[in-house]
């Protein structure tokens, strides 16, 4: 877990520099160059940064644990009920995910949370966050044979649209949302896509 | 707004908050009692019915998103797998107080249906989500193993 004020420091820092940017691309818009957006561009590094704490935060490492119990609630506790991975990441017979987890949140703290498709990697690509460093985690994203087979366009979209990921900002009552906000994170996948996604340890 | 589905093959339409969990549409306007309230949270089990063969938790399960489904009580279960169950229950006499076991049944069937032959840890896992305060697991398991082997044909 990423200690809180270091995560407020560089939301703090994103934001500052979000704001800076805005403002100067207000003035080339009004001088007639007109910005391609309104986020900071971040180095490869910096944008892991923000993409790295974002992806140990609970809503996001619960379901994808090192093992195959998925986790639960803000303190990543493993699932009540002996919840397994199952053969296909959808949970065990008889008790699939979708026994209790629907396509939408409950309107109450303590019901199960939903969203669509909801369910865990599959056990022969596990994708597993918990307990990766920031270098380790990164090295295993970029990588297709780890990753799904997915290539830098279509992580990006994952991570942009995918609505089970999306809910991570959106998780219902009684759950801590992703504790950096999601136009930081978007503008941080992008930059590290366009950076070739660089990782920790290509700088040497 | 009115929510259209059916309940063991029977028709229905349903009128009114469309939050409503589906539990207390079974018990209170269908009359079917045999689907148990526990834990009103997908906690314990209790409540587990089918919806187009997949087991699910109706106390959390808002009508509105039945529109169009199948949904089967303990009332409804039916074919070879539900008259296994029936039996290998029966025989076993598994139920102390009773009050989980319809949602046991049902967990069971979906079980069943995807796992004819499950082994003990297959068992245990899957049934994992069912709760029993009078602990009837080892009689549970037991006749999930019977009715596997009546399925099989070779255990009559």
């Amino acid at each position: 877990m990423i200690p809180a004020p270091k995560i407020l420091v560089r939301v703090t820092a994103a934001l500052l520099v979000l704001g800076v940017t805005a403002f100067v691309a207000a003035c080339a818009s009004s001088s007639g160059d007109a910005p391609a957006r309104d986020t900071p561009r971040l180095s490869a590094s910096a944008a892991w940064d923000v993409i790295y704490d974002v992806l140990q935060s609970p809503r996001c490492l619960n379901c994808h644990p090192a093992g195959d119990t998925p986790l639960v609630g803000d303190e990543s506790l493993p699932h009540p009920q002996n919840v397994r991975r199952g053969p296909n990441g959808s949970g065990v017979f008889g008790m699939r995910c979708d026994t209790c987890h629907q396509d939408r949140n409950l309107s109450d703290a303590h019901l199960p949370p939903g969203a669509p498709n909801w369910h865990l990697p599959h056990p022969a690509l596990p994708l597993i966050f918990e307990g990766r460093d920031k270098s380790a985690l990164c090295e295993q994203l970029r990588d297709p044979a780890r990753n799904g087979r997915k290539s830098p366009a279509q992580l990006a979209e994952h991570m942009l649209h995918d609505p089970l990921v999306l809910w991570g900002w959106d998780p219902g009552p009684g759950r801590a949302a992703v504790p950096i906000p999601r136009e930081v994170f978007d503008a941080a996948v992008e930059d590290w896509v366009a950076g070739d996604c660089g990782c920790p340890d290509d700088d040497g | 707004m009115t929510i259209h589905f059916t309940v063991n093959g029977r028709a229905v339409s349903v009128d009114g908050d469309p939050s409503r969990p589906l539990l207390w549409v079974l018990r209170e306007t269908l009359q079917l009692t045999g689907t148990k309230f526990g834990c009103g949270a997908a906690q314990c089990g209790a409540c587990t019915v089918h919806v187009d063969g997949r087991a699910r938790r109706s106390c959390v399960l808002p009508v509105l998103s039945l529109e169009g489904t199948a949904v089967t009580t303990i009332e409804g279960l039916a074919g070879e797998v539900g008259d296994a169950l029936v039996r290998a229950w029966t025989e076993l006499d598994v139920p102390q107080c009773g009050w989980c076991q319809t949602g046991q049944i049902m967990s069971a069937a979906a079980l069943l249906s995807e796992r004819r032959e499950p082994s003990d840890a297959e068992i245990d896992v899957g049934m994992s989500g069912n709760a029993c305060r009078c602990a009837t697991y080892v009689r549970i398991r037991k006749a999930i193993h019977r009715a596997s082997a009546l399925l099989k044909g070779g255990a009559r």
